[in-house]
């Protein structure tokens, strides 16, 4: 790689060029990189970590009840109502089982998906079946949550039902069934396509050995293929697993009655709370940041 | 790997009939839009072309379909001036902090909207300044910009780094070398990365909800305010139409563009 370079450089040290050339061109790469970085720099770490700083620290101040704003009196009091409350860490814990569960429905139905189309499938339907199982991601959240919502209809009387009600005769109705199902639907590409690139990947030659070393099928893909796949799936459970997470808008569509962390964060902030619900936000970005160490281990990140 | 031929048979059928789980919703809205009832129920009551041909004469949706391009489009120039640099710069250059950068980067679509969406309007009202458009176009370009880092920084990576090295050793200049050797290479890929951010700023509810004001209603918050009044529901099933009929050929354009499982490349 650095032969025509080298070449060049031996070329310049014999004009008498390199020293200068050299220093010339170490400080403007240097003032290059800082061009060039500056501007995304600032925006993420001036707009987005300084908004997430100064949210943070909004949850230490004391709420005026008279005004409904927040006060600049220092108290931990709506850190201590967030955390301590058992009724929000009920909330907390069903919203994390939800976004687990959507999770795992992702991952038992993508990796046998992914499998047939990376292993088995022809060359010709491939491609074609990866884009048909990832467009619909850009059909539009809404368009889901409401294409869902006419699935899992229960209907009332007279009122007739929606699809599963009057096609198959029985329907969960809205509630945790279909906030998981829902939230699965939406979410699927997003693990699917790391755990197919993840097929991808794992060379033939290992299979082909794994077989002729006595390995079953079964063998190969628990012992061989799985392993290899961890960090595809950890990767694709960051997306599944946040973006159900945070969801309060789903669960107001399909999830009847249920609620989770996103909807008391919404409603103390129209109330308005708004240093107890910056309290509610940590919450989430806690739950969040333990993620993504927990998946940073499993080695998400080279796949992301 | 050897397979026997009703494992074979089994994967097809789960492939198969996955394929028809996620469709099967999305035709039942296309359905729906030609049914003559404001319920979604099943099956239709009667079929009527009236929704569709008196979709033009609802201003709201019009209005918001204007306000949801306009943000969308500064979003993504924002977004794909901020992304290119980005890659360009952590993809060239090893410096300390360049996997903190990469992970701040990542961060904006890694924790919740939620977070990103209240985190926003507190900064907004904090310093006084009124939610509005400039708000929403803030709170979208934060999360378009990985878009179309993630997009360019595959393609960089992909792009062997002799090829600007030998331009330069040829005597051109840095901008030259952008003009005539980075710029060919990367230019499809910046290009689904702006078609991608586009499609999420267009669907995006959530970080717009709590960074609009009340003058601001994109398209999503049309169809957020307007599913629960029986009058307006069919309308909101021929826009959800309307929108997948736009989107999905845009997004599988980007998808040939880009480096992904579907890409071209």
């Amino acid at each position: 790689m650095c032969s025509v370079h080298r070449v060049g450089q031996r070329l310049e040290r014999a004009a008498g060029l390199a020293p200068r050339r050299s220093r010339y061109v170490g400080a403007r790469r240097h003032l290059a990189l800082g061009t060039v970085l500056s501007g995304p720099l600032a925006w993420l770490v001036i707009v987005y970590l300084g908004s997430l700083a100064l949210l943070i620290t909004s949850a230490f101040f004391r709420l005026d009840d008279f005004t409904g704003k927040s006060t600049s009196e220092w108290t931990t009091d709506n850190l201590s109502e967030a955390f301590t409350t058992a009724a929000y860490r009920t909330l907390v814990l069903r919203s994390v089982a939800i976004a687990a569960l959507a999770t795992l429905v992702c991952v038992v139905i993508a990796l046998p998906v992914a499998f047939y189309i990376s292993r088995v499938a022809r060359t010709w339907t491939k491609r074609g079946l990866v884009v048909a199982l990832t467009i619909p991601l850009w059909a539009g959240y809404l368009v889901k949550a409401y294409a869902l919502r006419a699935i899992f209809e229960p209907g009332s009387g007279d009122d007739g039902g929606g699809f599963l009600h009057s096609v198959v005769g029985w329907s969960p109705g809205f509630g945790y069934i279909a906030t998981v199902v829902t939230l699965a639907y939406m979410w699927f590409p997003y693990m699917f396509l790391p755990i197919y690139t993840g097929f991808e990947k794992v060379p033939d030659s290992l299979l082909d050995a794994s077989a002729d070393l006595g390995a079953g099928t079964f063998r190969t893909l628990r012992s061989i293929v799985f392993p290899l796949l961890v960090p595809s799936i950890a990767a694709g459970s960051i997306f599944t697993f946040s973006l159900s997470l945070g969801d309060y808008i789903t669960v107001k569509v399909v999830g009847g009655t249920t609620q989770m962390i996103g909807n008391i964060i919404e409603r103390t902030l129209l109330a308005p709370n708004q240093p107890l619900a910056a309290a509610f936000t940590l919450w989430p970005i806690l739950i969040m940041v333990a993620y993504l160490v927990a998946m940073n281990r499993l080695g998400a990140f080279r796949n992301l | 790997m050897k397979l026997s031929s009703s494992a074979r048979w089994s994967l097809r059928l789960t492939t198969y009939l996955t394929l028809l789980i996620v469709y099967l919703p999305l035709l039942i809205v296309v359905i729906l839009s030609f049914n003559d009832s404001n319920a979604l129920v099943w099956p239709p009551r009667g079929f009527t072309t009236h929704w569709w041909s008196s979709i033009g004469h609802v201003e709201s949706a019009r209005e918001a379909l204007l306000t949801s391009t306009k943000i969308g489009l500064v979003a993504t120039v924002i977004a794909v001036v901020l992304g290119s640099l980005l890659s360009f710069a952590l993809q060239r250059h090893d410096f300390f902090g360049k996997n903190a950068i990469s992970f701040i980067a990542v961060l904006p679509i890694a924790l919740p909207g939620i977070v990103t969406g209240v985190a926003l309007r507190n900064t907004f009202v904090r310093f006084g300044w009124d939610l509005g458009y400039t708000s929403v176009i803030v709170g979208h370009a934060t999360f378009c910009i990985v878009v179309v880092y993630n997009n360019v920084i595959a393609r960089l990576r992909r792009t062997s780094p002799n090829l600007r090295e030998a331009s330069s050793d040829l005597g051109a200049t840095p901008f030259q070398t952008f003009r005539f050797v980075t710029w060919p290479l990367t230019r499809s890929a910046i290009a689904a990365g702006a078609i991608l951010a586009f499609a999420l700023s267009f669907d995006e509810v959530v970080v717009t909800t709590f960074t609009a004001g009340a003058g601001v209603s994109t398209l999503p918050q049309w169809i957020l305010n307007n599913f629960s009044r029986p009058n307006v529901l069919p309308y909101v099933t021929v826009v959800a139409t309307l929108v997948m009929i736009v989107s999905l050929p845009i997004a599988w354009l980007a998808q040939r563009l880009s480096d992904g499982p579907g890409g071209a490349q």
